[in-house]
């Protein structure tokens, strides 16, 4: 299992141009390349994500990491088809699922896969429940479409999913609106719904963000719990290191729109090898001793609606030369399972930390 | 040790619920804030802890007077601010400032970064109206922002920049005492590591006493000296920060502080967690006796009895939990 993700990452990376002729089991559950989203707006082209290759294999479980604007949530949009166009565009890229491109399909073959196959969870479970149905209709309504199944047996799936979910009293619960539920429960009702169909793949966005600590352990403890039982693949996405390094199988870290470092997740908190993976971990108090003053990206994020010549992020490295500012990095391997884009590293130089 | 500066003795803060629109009946009470005892001390840096829901916003605004103590005192540099008028409020506020955490609904859009600053200068009358524009410069220079950007509008700034305008704006009247309630919740990582910085920097320089309120146990416990911790209204646990953290004693802060997910992949697998079952309960209808009992895997039938008072747990802890002598 672990040797199989190793060898597809690999191939991911050096961008194979004729896809190599796998065994079918041998295919990642999901295979994203060069996936350029840009938003076209009136004050210019936002290159949200700009260059995106990864795969996901069957049962993994992969965290995309970084902070807001980075990207990170507009590339599981784009595969989700969420991407309201315009003002978005998906301007290249594949997104291979099971062997059917999602980005290039028919739209009933998208239909057919999404919300059936792949689903999502979202940061707010307020926002995203509707609040003029019951929750009994919307956790079946993706049965009613996918599934050809009658309206009570729907929702006796519905209700043993809700018990699966840990909701108690459930039979009386399926019908209350999602203002009768509290945040914790809420998502709960988010994660039913998103597995009852039982999905291969289940693309969570900052599913515990608005949560507090103690109810976040809980649906971290649920989601896990639910990946074993289902055997699906999940794609976490965060800016918590520590919720990362828990979870994750493996991790990818984004910023302005391209991955910068890509490895299993004790490899990137034992090594990291990317400048910005580096002053991230630096930079959170949790692994800085107490009192100490905390290492501080100096300068801002890029704005990605301007051309960005070379690396992202060389006007806020310490380690910058005018060479990373020239030539444009690409995600290089180091070993099987690690690869970052940083042109210095890649050129074998040591990186002190000041 | 340095004096107190800030007192608070059995602070409560109830909000009533009514209903009917003419004649508004009282049907509850909700019990925000419901007995707190807190000693300030002068330079201090006291982080406030808890889940949402359990009162540590409140406990800011009945510190600040921004919402009505329903009973107890708060006593600032030996004047009880609940009973004051509203005349000595004003001059008290000189001396205690807060600072939000949203920085994009805590600053006025339609106000420049010089009236937003100019505005306490002028309101207290502590600066000449020719000196202001001076004393602005210098703030901004304070929290590390080029004066130049003086005539800008809040939009024109990033999350993090405008907490630093949030954090000027609070420290113009030099006071002693800053409450900051999540100021670095809304930030991203690189930008929490610069505000902590700078508030850590600037409590050491101008010796101010800073009430930090926040979620994120890592952060309190870097910034702290004290940690209180709180539980529907009351402090459970109140101690030396590192302390607090790395030794929890009271069951909630022990469930609390497992709960973190820590960012080593290592330990994070193995360790033990205690996963609390359910929500906190509502303020509205609390439990009786200790309100942690419903959750709390130590809970007795005595625990049901009574709230347990913050009682000395060694020389620096203060913990409120009868079963404390049993737990392991």
């Amino acid at each position: 299992m672990r040797a199989r993700a190793i060898r597809d990452s690999a191939n991911g990376l050096t961008r194979a141009s004729t896809p190599a002729p796998l065994k079918p089991t041998a295919v990642p559950l999901l295979n994203v390349q060069d996936l350029r989203t840009h938003f076209h707006t009136r004050n210019g082209i936002y290159r949200a994500v700009d260059g995106v290759s990864f795969s996901v294999e069957r049962g993994e479980t992969l965290g995309i990491v970084g902070e807001s604007g980075s990207g990170k949530s507009v590339t599981c949009y784009s595969i989700m088809g969420l991407i309201p166009q315009p003002p978005g565009r998906i301007v290249s890229g594949t997104a291979l699922f099971d062997g059917i491109d999602l980005l290039n399909c028919s739209p009933r073959q998208a239909r057919s896969i999404r919300g059936k196959r792949v689903s999502m969870i979202f940061q707010d479970p307020m926002t995203s429940l509707n609040p003029f149905l019951r929750v009994s209709e919307q956790i079946i309504e993706p049965l009613l479409i996918h599934e050809n199944i009658s309206r009570p047996d729907a929702l006796e799936r519905a209700l043993t999913m809700l018990e699966a979910v840990g909701i108690n009293d459930a039979a009386k619960r399926i019908h209350y609106y999602p203002h009768e539920f509290s945040g914790g429960m809420r998502q709960r009702v988010m994660i039913a719904m998103a597995l009852i169909t039982k999905p291969e793949l289940l693309i969570a966005d900052e599913p515990t963000t608005a949560l507090d600590v103690t109810v976040q352990a809980q649906i971290l403890e649920l989601i896990g719990k639910m990946q074993r039982e289902l055997g699906m693949a999940v794609i976490f996405i965060t800016h918590d290191l520590g919720v990362v390094s828990g979870l994750c199988d493996r991790v990818q870290v984004m910023y302005a729109g391209r991955i910068v470092e890509t490895a299993d997740t004790r490899t990137l908190f034992k090594t990291p090898r990317h400048p910005y993976t580096r002053a991230l971990q630096r930079s959170i108090p949790a692994l800085q001793s107490k009192g100490a003053e905390l290492y501080t990206i100096p300068g801002l994020p890029p704005d990605v609606s301007k051309n960005i010549p070379g690396c992202a992020f060389a006007p806020r490295c310490e380690f910058a030369t005018d060479l990373c500012t020239a030539a444009n990095p690409e995600l290089v391997a180091i070993d099987a399972t690690h690869a970052q884009a940083c042109l210095r590293v890649q050129a074998n130089e040591t990186l002190a930390c000041s | 040790m340095s004096e107190p500066i800030l007192q608070l003795n059995d602070v409560k803060t109830h909000f009533p619920i009514t209903r009917g629109f003419l004649v508004k009946r009282h049907i509850g009470t909700v019990k925000a804030v419901d007995g707190v005892n807190l000693t300030v001390r002068r330079g201090e840096v006291l982080g406030l802890v808890g889940e949402s829901g359990c009162g540590k916003s409140t406990l800011a605004r009945t510190i600040l007077q921004l919402v009505p103590t329903t009973g107890g005192t708060v006593v600032l540099n030996g004047r009880n601010l609940a009973t004051s008028s509203a005349r000595e409020l004003l001059a008290a506020r000189r001396d205690l400032q807060m600072v939000f955490q949203d920085p994009y609904a805590s600053l006025n859009p339609r106000m420049t970064v010089f009236a937003t600053l100019a505005e306490p200068l002028l309101v207290h009358r502590v600066c000449a109206p020719a000196d202001v524009a001076a004393r602005v410069a210098e703030l901004m220079r304070l929290v590390g922002l080029a004066p130049r950007f003086m005539q800008k509008y809040p939009h024109e700034f990033s999350g993090g920049q405008r907490q630093r305008i949030a954090i000027a704006r609070a420290l113009a009247l030099e006071p002693k005492v800053i409450v900051a309630d999540e100021p670095v919740s809304a930030l991203d990582v690189s930008i929490q590591a610069q505000i902590l910085n700078l508030l850590a920097q600037l409590t050491k320089k101008m010796n101010l006493t800073l009430i930090f309120i926040a979620h994120d146990l890592s952060v309190v416990k870097h910034i702290s000296d004290r940690v209180a911790v709180m539980y529907l209204g009351k402090i459970v646990e109140l101690g030396l920060a590192a302390d607090v953290i790395e030794r929890p004693r009271h069951p909630y802060t022990r469930a609390l502080v497992s709960a973190i997910p820590t960012p080593n992949p290592d330990t994070e697998r193995t360790r033990q967690r205690i996963v609390l079952a359910g929500d906190p309960p509502s303020p509205i209808n609390p439990p009786a006796g200790c309100a942690f009992h419903p959750r709390c895997a130590y809970a007795q039938a005595q625990c049901k009895l009574a709230a347990p008072p913050l009682v000395d747990d060694g020389p620096t802890r203060e913990v409120a939990c009868v079963r404390l002598a049993d737990l392991p």
